[in-house]
């Protein structure tokens, strides 16, 4: 009986791992279409973005990569059996991903109540940096929610290969969103004049 | 493990929850069900449900174009505020049209059709248990009803349905105030859309990963029949493409209730000179038509697959040229993402640009030819058994060309200045994606229907179906397209208004009467419908003689398709009328060693082993023959 149910577990677990990457597809064409927007608009009406970006987004680059890393030892930790470790790993993380949002918000405070961009603006470039910022943080609450779900998984004591499966659902999506950041800001970066 | 499921074929099935008995409840059975074949005959139900709504109202502003000055009273006690006098109100005409085009192309050629077929055949036919994810399979069918809810509930708004077109260029879509249809229908317009876009991302996400990673045995993609190559390259152009859609409303909802101005500029509403500067609505209809275009070939893709399998098999002959078929499909895939400016040529593009797009789209006509041609020789001598499936697919080949070749015409830019939303461009696509589609979707229906509720529709309803729908859609249609030469504008409430169109009010009230017809006609099906449901004939296992993986399954629906282990594929899916068999059909379940009669060499091209096999066969038969 075990036996059937861990190949059948194996049959119908990597579609599923295929379906994240699909996924991950529809997500990069959404912000490769927000960002050809982006330069569709700025070509056309020659209004350029005229903003020096607020250091906190450099901050925030820094906190996502490390929560790469920190979810990367994550994963190893859960593929030698270290369940302590590898919860450890999770929550922090979680916790980065969380002080990335709350970095994102203060870069948000900066622009509008500091450098006076706002999400109103008659040169629609500046609104498209709210757009981008903001569509990437409905993408790391989604992730967030993944990684929870998998601590979830991991203290109630999932059999490994769901245990494996989860953490590396949330592993390839969050590595994304981190991607996605690094695009999004470079892109903006490359656009700042 | 496959030896074990004969015994216990309960865990099998089973998807990896925590219970593993399994009880049926009515609501895990015919509502929230996770089996691929009933959430295929939901969205089946739904979309010819949305398509008779789509129908009639577009019954209601034919008559409109008929009759432009005549009261009908009935009018006003079945519409109330939106016909007041007995005459359609004119903003309702626009809201109306908006409608039909949006239920037609998203909710019945898009959701009804794929959703219907490539739930119901993808994993019959490359012989999976169901989907990749059951469960995403469900939701994708629930997030579909939910924006079926939505869209039709803006018929009860104070206001009225959004009115701006399928396309909702802005400014009109942007403004809420711009006039009734801007207003709350278009909200709910966009938010119908919303979870339209969820579930069919769901839905193609679930479709490619099942094709690429849960075929049978011996499934090689060089063996999938026509129909799933269409419904997998279908997939793959709704997930790349939906989500620029979801790119372009998400910056059209921030313009219209937040006050940015992407797609706003220079704007004067009600003699106040408003906000907005800068925006480009240009923009829009970039991030519209990257969708648009690839959504036409979402909606004629699936068609194709369909007809190509229901000819082959009543033909009894094996499809021609089965590679060149799946890669004009693949060449319409790639192509249908660069030709999108198509549809942009009187924007003021750059008349370089228009040139490059004009290349692109005229290209698009090779593959599609290639298609055309490789069922007409599919048809060419073959014994032909015109059941009513047959019927519309041949119907989808006349429409396809028919329709085609107008597409010649507008894919070039300096026509298509002329051309530019005159009725020349509504026939050209009611006749090429529209009426195409729908004959590629009825003939699956005829044909898969004992698959879906093992009885046979009525045979001479479906002729009867077949004939009226056929010739009026022609004469609705066609007249159409001289009417567009002559330059009257589509999207019209009362076009007759303008002296140089008036002579046209004539053929616009035969064309209404035509639609008419063709909408009565419609009943024959409907009853068909629901009538074999319950009483039809009982279907054999495999009526058509058909030899693809489907009709190896069981009559009986069982969760799992297959009881016991899942057949393995051994041939392609078109050995129909193949020599020195002893039927005209050879399942793709038979192996190579039981037809040694029928084998050719070419059937061994990459299997050495088996060539062997093969001249040794061959070999001892002629001695035999010698011998004699």
């Amino acid at each position: 009986m075990a036996q059937i149910q861990q190949d059948k577990d194996r049959l119908s677990l990597a579609p599923k791992k295929f379906n994240m990457w699909l996924f991950i597809f529809t997500s990069f064409m959404f912000f490769a279409a927000l960002t050809s927007g982006f330069i569709v608009y700025v070509g056309g009406k020659t209004h350029g973005l005229n903003v020096i970006l607020p250091s906190a987004f450099r901050y925030s680059t820094a906190v996502i990569a490390f929560s790469s890393i920190t979810l990367f030892l994550a994963s190893r930790a859960a593929k030698r059996l270290q369940f302590g470790k590898q919860r450890l790993f999770l929550w922090l993380t979680f916790a980065l991903g969380v002080g990335f949002f709350a970095i994102q918000i203060y870069g948000w405070y900066i622009l509008a109540y500091k450098m006076e961009v706002y999400f109103i603006d008659p040169n629609a470039s500046r609104s498209f940096l709210y757009v981008f910022t903001g569509m990437h943080l409905l993408h790391i609450i989604a992730g967030l929610l993944l990684i929870l779900n998998t601590l979830w998984g991991s203290y109630h004591n999932k059999p490994q290969v769901i245990n494996l499966y989860k953490m590396e659902m949330s592993s390839i999506f969050w590595h994304f969103v981190d991607i996605i950041w690094i695009y999004l800001y470079v892109f903006l970066l490359l656009n700042q004049y | 493990m496959s030896t074990l499921a004969v015994h216990d074929h309960g865990v099998v099935h089973h998807d990896h929850d925590q219970e593993h008995h399994h009880t049926d409840t009515f609501i895990t059975k015919y509502v929230f069900s996770q089996d691929h074949k009933m959430i295929a005959k939901q969205f089946l139900i739904t979309g010819i449900t949305m398509a008779v709504i789509a129908m009639l109202l577009s019954i209601l502003f034919r008559i409109q174009l008929a009759y432009p000055d005549k009261t009908f009273p009935l009018m006003e006690t079945l519409l109330g505020r939106f016909a007041p006098n007995g005459r359609l109100d004119p903003e309702f005409y626009l809201s109306l049209v908006t409608i039909h085009g949006t239920i037609m192309v998203f909710f019945v050629l898009t959701a009804g059709l794929s959703g219907t077929f490539s739930n119901l055949l993808i994993p019959l036919q490359v012989g999976a248990r169901d989907m990749a994810s059951p469960f995403i399979n469900m939701l994708s069918y629930w997030f579909f009803f939910t924006a079926s809810v939505i869209m039709i509930s803006s018929f009860f708004v104070q206001k009225g349905p959004a009115g701006a077109g399928w396309t909702i260029y802005p400014p009109l879509s942007a403004l809420p105030k711009a006039m009734g249809g801007s207003g709350l229908g278009m909200t709910l317009w966009l938010i119908s859309m919303v979870c339209f876009i969820a579930s069919s991302l769901m839905g193609g996400i679930n479709y490619v990963s099942t094709v690429l990673n849960m075929r049978t045995k011996g499934m090689d993609l060089w063996k999938m029949p026509l129909s799933v190559w269409a419904f997998f390259l279908t997939a793959i152009l709704g997930v790349l493409s939906f989500p620029v859609l979801v790119a372009g409303v998400v910056l059209l909802i921030f313009d219209r209730s937040f006050g940015t101005s992407f797609y706003l500029s220079d704007i004067v509403l009600n003699g106040k000179i408003m906000p907005f500067e800068g925006g480009s609505p240009i923009l829009f209809q970039h991030l519209f038509w990257f969708l648009g275009h690839p959504e036409v070939y979402i909606v004629i893709m699936p068609a194709m697959g369909i007809s190509s399998e229901v000819i082959a098999v009543n033909s009894r002959k094996p499809i021609f040229g089965y590679h060149a078929m799946v890669y004009s499909l693949i060449g319409i895939t790639t192509l249908s993402f660069i030709v999108w400016g198509h549809h942009m040529f009187v924007t003021g593009m750059n008349p370089f640009l228009g040139g490059v797009f004009m290349i692109t789209t005229l290209i698009i006509a090779v593959p599609s030819a290639v298609k055309t041609f490789n069922w007409l020789a599919t048809l060419w001598r073959g014994n032909i058994r015109f059941t009513p499936a047959m019927l519309f697919a041949i119907g989808l080949v006349s429409f396809f060309i028919s329709g085609g070749l107008t597409g010649i015409f507008l894919g070039n830019a300096a026509l298509d200045i002329n051309l530019h939303d005159t009725y020349f461009v509504v026939a050209h696509f009611h006749l090429v994606m529209g009426s195409a589609a729908i004959f590629g979707m009825l003939a699956g229906v005829y044909h898969w229907f004992p698959k879906m509720f093992g009885r046979l529709m009525d045979e001479k309803l479906g002729y009867l179906h077949f004939w009226i729908t056929f010739i009026c859609a022609y004469l609705v249609f066609f007249p159409m397209h001289f009417m567009g030469l002559d330059g009257v504008p589509r999207r019209y409430y009362a076009m007759t208004e303008f002296p140089a169109f008036n002579r046209w009010l004539s053929v616009n009230t035969f064309i209404t009467w035509a639609a008419i017809t063709a909408a009565v006609a419609q009943i024959a099906f409907l009853y068909n419908f629901i009538h074999s449901i319950f009483w039809g004939k009982k279907s054999p296992q495999n009526p058509w003689n058909s030899t693809t993986l489907e009709w190896t399954a069981p009559v009986e629906h069982i969760h799992g398709n297959w009881p016991g282990e899942i057949p393995t594929v051994y041939r392609w899916p078109y050995d129909y009328s193949k020599p020195g068999h002893d039927t005209d059909f050879i399942l793709q379940t038979t192996p190579f060693s039981e037809t040694m009669s029928s084998n050719l060499p070419h059937d061994f091209e990459d299997n050495p082993v088996g060539l062997e096999q093969y001249n040794q066969w061959a070999k001892t038969q002629r001695s035999s023959e010698e011998v004699k």
